[in-house]
């Protein structure tokens, strides 16, 4: 079985899996004034501080959220009501169309319900929005600018985005800057300080964590209007008792993936390496998707289009060899749809159905890429002759 | 005769799931059999984006989770094709036209013939897979020569032979239809997916037009071509009323025509004939309804051609009985003679023919010649 979608979901790490189960069997909510609850409050914290250490950040600044898409939806509403609420006139929302669908979904209900209108920032064909770009889109009219929503790198493509660049244009006019880090935390330096963002999305099962976890980093001066109203836990912008076993085993996963972030990304960049030159041995005409300069794109990440090919089809192959990859972003009821990503960054449309992603993580071996190198060929010639439907 | 290939030598199947318990039945009996099984279920849907935003009432999202929860629970790979474009264009288009030419279509006649066993075959077998999988009641029998035969299911009440009468030597070869093998009934399907623990087990069975969720044909045919309010007329051509749009109607059909003044001996009026070009329906007594014979085009047949002419029995619409007929290819076209004059025959279906249980051919009826008049 070779297991090439990290980026979907990677393997637990044996300590954040050891550190989950321990704290399973402890009694304690974190509110709690009395001795259980103190020592469900400790571990809560000391998982704060070790995340904020790890992301760059102060440990008020860890605001935990029940994964990456709660997180991005927090961030995109709650800022967009609260700088509305400061001033009637913020109504414009500047997003890059490459971003996740948690981020993609929740500025267009904002449009659609809250009298947002919604500015896609163009990107260049590696789905990169320029500085220059966001500083004309918002020089049209600094004052109507709720917010800016740039994700951190591209999680079908693998391309980083200039997020310190764009967030130094955003701050000239003192507009608030959110970026989903999703997909870079573990693979490239990912400084909440060093990026002046307000608010920064983290999820813990893509970097070797439990599901159903993840936070907003939230620069102190941010107050967003909370989107679950409640008990008033972590500061009153996130009301829910805390997942204390869970944020305890985010804290070690995190800890590890900061502390093994630049080893990591140098093996499994030459990993990856490996495969794309592989698959481009196998399939000559198979386009690299995203950056490929190494600095500009994700180590982990390899994104091809096979010309001809229904994304599906290849699938279908690949999995049926035990090759575990995607076509890029999954789809409630599994129905292929040309990738969003790809056709903002000019692809053509039946192009973009033919799509192939596959992330490397930490289980990653030169085996996996062997059975890549092996079986793409074939899997490419067939889909070729299936077409597309 | 001898058993199917299928059942004696492992085959890579592509298995059609579409949520409800006659596909999973079949999809699970496949693994049984030993086959290497992958799961499909056809988004069909015209608006492929209502998977995302869930804002048409389509029934296919749900459909499409049934039919991976029966993967899931089978332990075999799932996948969802679109196909939607390719039914568009061969079925729900053709079944508005052939309503507005005043015949009457069976769509899903049209959709084994020209998707589930082309479009979706075709692409099954150029990705490896040996045979397309369905939960249709209906017999494949290998002959010593290595063709084969399309038989009647062996529970007559659930036989489903007629709809795939338009499958060709080709088509069979890579078809597979499980629950056609054993004679079970519905009911012993259901437990048998009870058993199995897939939760389709107590699901309804579809029986209306899929692209039709509500079941109103009228209205969905309105929607498309509009109304035109015409003529119904007697068959001397006396004005007994008017309808909203020739298309709606069917030859043979009673109910709806909304004619107020009682046919003059008092009996009940049927729709006789249909005229696109004047919009008219003409009315009369059901007796004016028999038919003696008619021709068919584009006929189709499992194996080879029938030489000459030959005795068969005739099936003209699903669910319908048994008639017994002579039948003759003359350039291309089927001219059919029945024994007995049968009644309420509409152009645009098919009519299948059967050599006892076998199926011989098929072909879509265009012109029937009636007992009493002319040909119309």
């Amino acid at each position: 079985m070779a297991y090439l979608d990290h980026a979907a979901t990677t393997p637990m790490l044996p300590e954040a899996a050891q550190a989950l189960t321990a704290a399973l069997g402890v009694t304690g909510n974190a509110s709690s004034l009395h001795a259980s609850g103190r020592r469900a409050r400790r571990t809560v914290e000391e998982s704060r501080e070790t995340l904020a250490e790890a992301l760059g950040a102060r440990p008020s600044e860890i605001v935990f959220t029940s994964g990456g898409t709660e997180a991005d939806n927090l961030a995109v509403k709650g800022l967009y009501w609260s700088r509305r609420d400061a001033d009637p006139a913020r109504t414009r929302v500047l997003a890059s169309p490459v971003e996740h669908h948690a981020v993609l979904d929740a500025v267009h209900w904002l449009g659609e319900h809250e009298g947002a209108t919604v500015e896609y920032l163009p990107v260049d064909r590696y789905g990169r929005v320029h500085p220059d770009a966001l500083r004309e889109a918002i020089e049209r009219n600094p004052d109507d600018v709720a917010l800016v929503t740039v994700m951190w790198a591209n999680n079908e493509i693998g391309t980083v985005l200039p997020v310190r660049e764009l967030v130094d244009v955003a701050a000239e006019f003192g507009i608030p800057v959110h970026s989903d880090a999703v997909q870079a935390f573990g693979q490239i330096p990912v400084d909440f300080a060093a990026s002046g963002l307000a608010a920064m999305t983290v999820s813990a099962h893509k970097i070797g964590g439990p599901y159903g976890i993840g936070a907003l980093v939230l620069g102190r001066e941010h107050t967003p209007v909370p989107v679950l109203h409640g008990g008033g836990q972590e500061r009153h912008v996130r009301s829910g008792t805390i997942d204390v076993p869970a944020v305890a085993s985010f804290a070690v996963a995190g800890r590890l993936a900061a502390e093994r972030r630049e080893d990591f990304a140098r093996e499994i960049g030459a990993l990856r390496d490996d495969l794309v030159a592989a698959v481009r041995a196998a399939v000559p005409d198979a386009v690299l998707g995203g950056d490929p300069s190494p600095e500009g794109r994700l180590p982990a990440n390899a994104h091809f289009t096979f010309p001809g090919c229904e994304g599906d089809s290849l699938l279908l192959l690949l999995d049926a060899q035990g090759i575990e990859c995607s076509t890029g972003s999954a789809c409630t009821a599994g129905v292929a749809q040309p990738s969003h990503v790809l056709l903002a960054t000019g692809a053509d449309p039946d192009l973009a159905r033919g799509t192939l992603r596959f992330s490397l993580g930490h289980t990653s071996t030169r085996q996996d890429v062997e059975a890549v190198a092996k079986a793409i060929g074939p899997a490419v010639e067939r889909a070729r002759a299936a077409g597309l439907t | 005769m001898t058993d199917t290939p299928q059942r004696t030598r492992p085959l890579r199947v592509l298995a059609a799931m579409s949520g409800g318990v006659d596909s999973a039945v079949a999809a699970a009996r496949a693994v049984d059999a030993g086959h290497d099984v992958t799961g499909v279920h056809l988004a069909l849907s015209a608006n492929p984006q209502s998977f995302r935003t869930g804002a048409r009432g389509c029934c296919t999202i749900e459909d499409s989770r049934d039919a991976r929860r029966a993967a899931d629970v089978i332990g075999i790979p799932f996948y969802v094709w679109d196909l939607a474009e390719r039914f568009r264009e061969d079925v729900v288009e053709n079944f508005v036209a052939e309503y507005e030419a005043g015949r009457t279509p069976n769509p899903c006649l049209r959709c084994n013939e020209k998707i589930k066993f082309a479009a979706l075959l075709d692409k099954a077998l150029a990705l490896g897979f040996d045979a397309v999988c369905t939960g249709h009641y209906a017999k494949i029998v290998t002959r010593p020569d290595g063709t084969r035969e399309l038989h009647r299911a062996s529970d007559l009440a659930k036989d489903q032979s007629y709809v795939l009468g338009v499958l060709d030597d080709q088509q069979l070869a890579h078809a597979m239809f499980p629950l056609g093998d054993t004679a079970t009934t519905k009911e012993e399907i259901r437990a048998e997916a009870e058993r199995r623990g897939l939760a389709v087990a107590k699901k309804p069975d579809s029986h209306d037009i899929c692209f039709i969720a509500d079941g109103d044909t009228r209205g969905f045919l309105a929607r498309r071509l509009g109304t035109a309010e015409g003529d119904i007329v007697d068959e001397t051509g006396n004005k007994l009323g008017t309808h909203q749009g020739a298309y709606g109607f069917t030859i043979g059909q009673r109910k709806g025509l909304r004619i107020g003044t009682p046919a003059p001996d008092g009996k009940p009026r049927y729709v006789l004939d249909i005229s696109p070009v004047t919009n008219t329906v003409t009315v009369g007594p059901a007796s004016a309804l028999d038919v003696e014979a008619l021709t068919a085009i584009r006929p189709r047949w499992c194996g080879t051609a029938p030489a000459g002419p030959g005795t068969y029995t005739a099936q003209l619409r699903a669910h319908g009985g048994e008639t017994e007929v002579t039948a003759e290819l003359v350039d291309g076209e089927l001219r059919v003679t029945f024994t007995e004059p049968v009644r309420g025959v509409a152009p645009g279906q098919a009519i299948v023919l059967y050599d006892g249980t076998r199926v011989v051919g098929s072909a879509t009826i265009a012109t029937t010649r009636r007992v009493a008049a002319a040909s119309v």
